[in-house]
């Protein structure tokens, strides 16, 4: 079973929900950004929710998924739970990663979801490993990487792409084309027209969708999915969409007009996807505002959560390094601790 | 002194190649989550012939020949190790790591720290390192001291058959990453090594091969066997331990500085170039820890900042061997 049957009205209003969702996670992770309140630097998704949700519904809830440094859509998408995201972006405690990943790295690995990635082009190399898992141990699962059109120049990319084709392991690969690599725009970075024309070169399946289209994403998803599933190895999928916000937050974007934004705003893959369900008669503009009324009060309650969550003990920077015990980072935890900040240096 | 678990184990006498393959055979049979990969490593047997039979055995699902790609098949390696595999990686030639870099470094080694410890990352990564072939710089190279610098990452050395069993079995074994460095000159050292399938060797524990009371040689890999020699010929002069430090990180620094507080001279030979490496941070923890024991300057045996050179004559001349060590040794006693 699909995670979000999109066949079905509730699944649609369901995947309705997760869009609006992303959308008011971002722009409420966004202002806090702004404001100071969280740290680093966070990568927003606002624009590109159709892919995250289109793809992660046609998923089965056990399917694997790899994400980029723009991971919070996928995370939400794939049915993460605001509150430790956000409590993680505030590098709580409670967050996903107990602070240490931070907005790039984000991960739930008993729920599939094996990180947001500060590398460009890092998961699908991973993706495929997942997908090895999957093969060598006989399970119903697939795995799905994400990654944007700049990893597409990425010879890691390439290189676990010709592996998984080559060894047809059921692993997806998703690239969300949003048109500029960082600042420098698409066209200036790879000579095909058509990102999944790479795909020849591996002889699987390409595919280029409309990113901005729920229905086109989740169909190519799902037709991926099967032929994962049956054997067949990985297809390329190329969703073409827009991130309204700059790469990062405080973006100048100095690489692109005003009115290229307004355009692509115009196609706001949520407000196209309501108005379908609107004109179908599944929704009602009263419903479609309760909806999005519920989703402000669950992201209020995210950051409510996350303000409020612990700070990490300071020596809590020394745990997780190793699922053994390691003396090295015991004693040397220890010696930075022990004379705790005394100008007469402690027990060193 | 013999008690029933104190009697002498039962070993039979083999390689160091034969050692690593008998203990890939072990643990592949062990458990079914083991499954090698790498570069021509199950048709062919791989390049030095480690792997040799095993794909016969475990058939070509679980001796995988990847493409030459070391940056896909390590990333995949550590996508299988967070999905609950267990993949022993095999990179050729320890020099084809720099391919691999970006996945070891951003990925395998801080995975685990980065999620907050949810996830486990239990991969081996076996590779050779070492001149004396006239393979030439990009298939010589010692590289050991940039893993064990890296946090995240375990790094481990074996200079004997017995070492080389007893620490592949405790890496694959383990659920964090470890990368095994094997020396491509000793693959037909012979030793004797335990039969028992369950003989491991702690990460993190150097042996004393030989006991003496005047000067501690500290060596890895090659120059284990080769310092022993040294130990050998100076008998009745001068009496040298000599400590395989089998684990460079974690590094054993108990048996370092019992070692000072005996002989109060070290000399510490090790394959890697000179700078920055894993002479320096056996010197450091021998200071930090012993120098109050120290009667003599630390002497360091390596390559002295240069790539391995083509030619025999000039390999011969950048490598460190026992002679050197034997000259250390007699500039401090």
């Amino acid at each position: 079973m699909p995670t979000i049957d999109l066949e079905t009205e509730t699944g649609r209003k369901e995947a309705l929900r997760r869009m609006l969702t992303i959308r008011q996670f971002d722009t409420t992770a966004g202002e806090r950004f702004a404001d100071g309140e969280i740290p680093g630097f966070v990568h927003l998704y606002i624009g590109e929710e159709a892919v995250g949700v289109g793809a992660c519904s046609a998923l089965e809830d056990d399917d694997y998924i790899t994400s980029t440094h723009r991971g919070h859509g996928h995370c939400i998408a794939k049915g993460l739970d605001p509150k430790p995201m956000m409590a993680e972006l505030y590098g709580k405690r409670e967050g996903y990663c107990n602070g240490k990943g931070g907005s790039m790295h984000i991960a739930d690995v008993d729920a599939g979801m094996l990180g947001a990635n500060g590398i460009v082009g890092a998961g699908p190399p991973l993706g495929t490993g997942a997908a090895l898992t999957i093969d060598r141990k006989g399970e119903d699962r697939v795995a799905l990487s994400f990654l944007g059109d700049g990893a597409v120049a990425q010879g890691q990319v390439h290189s676990a792409a010709n592996l998984a084709a080559t060894w047809d392991l059921p692993v997806i690969f998703l690239v969300e084309n949003n048109h500029y690599g960082e600042g420098t725009p698409v066209e200036e970075q790879h000579n095909v027209e058509n990102l999944s024309a790479t795909a020849g070169a591996y002889n699987v399946p390409g595919i280029t969708v409309d990113g901005m289209d729920i229905t086109a994403v989740n169909e190519a998803v799902t037709e991926a999915r099967e032929r994962a599933r049956a054997g067949d190895g990985p297809t390329f999928i190329e969703a073409e969409t827009y991130r309204f916000h700059g790469h990062f937050e405080g973006d100048e974007e100095l690489y692109r007009e005003d009115d290229e934004v307004e355009r692509w705003e115009a196609r706001d893959p949520i407000e196209t996807f309501a108005q379908r369900l609107i004109d179908r008669g599944e929704l009602t503009n009263e419903e479609y505002e309760a909806l999005q009324s519920e989703v402000e009060t669950t992201i209020e309650e995210a950051l409510e959560y996350a303000q409020s969550a612990e700070e990490p003990a300071p020596e809590e920077a020394y745990d997780d390094m190793f699922a053994a015990e390691v003396p090295e980072i015991t004693e040397f935890a220890r010696r930075v601790r022990a004379d705790g900040g005394d100008p007469d240096g402690g027990e060193r | 002194m013999a008690s029933a678990g104190l009697e002498a184990e039962a070993t039979e006498t083999m390689t160091v190649r034969e050692a690593i393959r008998e203990t890939l055979r072990e643990e592949m049979a062990r458990d079914e989550d083991v499954f090698l990969m790498g570069e021509d490593i199950a048709t062919m047997g791989g390049v030095l012939d480690v792997t040799g039979d095993l794909h016969e055995q475990f058939g070509k699902d679980r001796v995988r020949d990847t493409p030459i790609g070391e940056s896909g098949f390590m990333g995949a390696a550590t996508g299988a190790a967070a999905t609950g595999s267990r993949p022993v990686v095999e990179i050729m030639f320890s020099d084809f790591l720099g391919v691999a870099m970006e996945q070891v470094m951003n990925q395998m080694a801080k995975m685990r720290y980065m999620f907050g410890g949810k996830t486990e990352m239990p991969v081996t990564v076996r590779t050779t390192e070492g001149g004396g072939m006239g393979a030439a710089s990009q298939h010589s190279g010692t590289v050991h001291s940039w893993i064990a610098h890296f946090p995240g990452l375990m790094a481990v050395a074996p200079g004997t058959p017995a070492a080389a069993k007893g620490l592949l079995k405790s890496a694959i074994r383990s659920d964090d990453p470890v990368f095994f460095f094997e020396n491509k000159m000793i693959y037909e050292q012979s030793g004797e090594v335990p039969v028992d399938e369950d003989f491991t060797i702690p990460l993190g524990e150097a042996h004393v091969e030989r006991e003496g009371s005047d000067v501690t040689v500290i060596a890895t890999q090659r120059l284990v066997g080769e310092s022993l020699s040294v130990a050998d010929e100076l008998e009745g002069d001068t009496d040298v331990e000599v400590i395989d430090l089998r684990s460079l990180y974690p590094l054993d620094t108990d048996t370092i500085v019992e070692s000072l507080e005996k002989t109060g001279r070290l000399v510490v030979a090790d394959e890697s170039p000179l700078s920055y490496g894993t002479h320096a941070e056996v010197v450091a923890r021998a200071v930090e820890n012993a120098f109050y024991s120290l009667d003599a300057p630390i002497q360091r045996v390596g390559v002295p900042d240069t790539h391995m050179p083509f030619s025999p004559s000039l390999e011969r001349e950048v490598l460190p061997d026992g002679a050197e060590v034997r000259d250390a040794i007699e500039r401090i006693v």
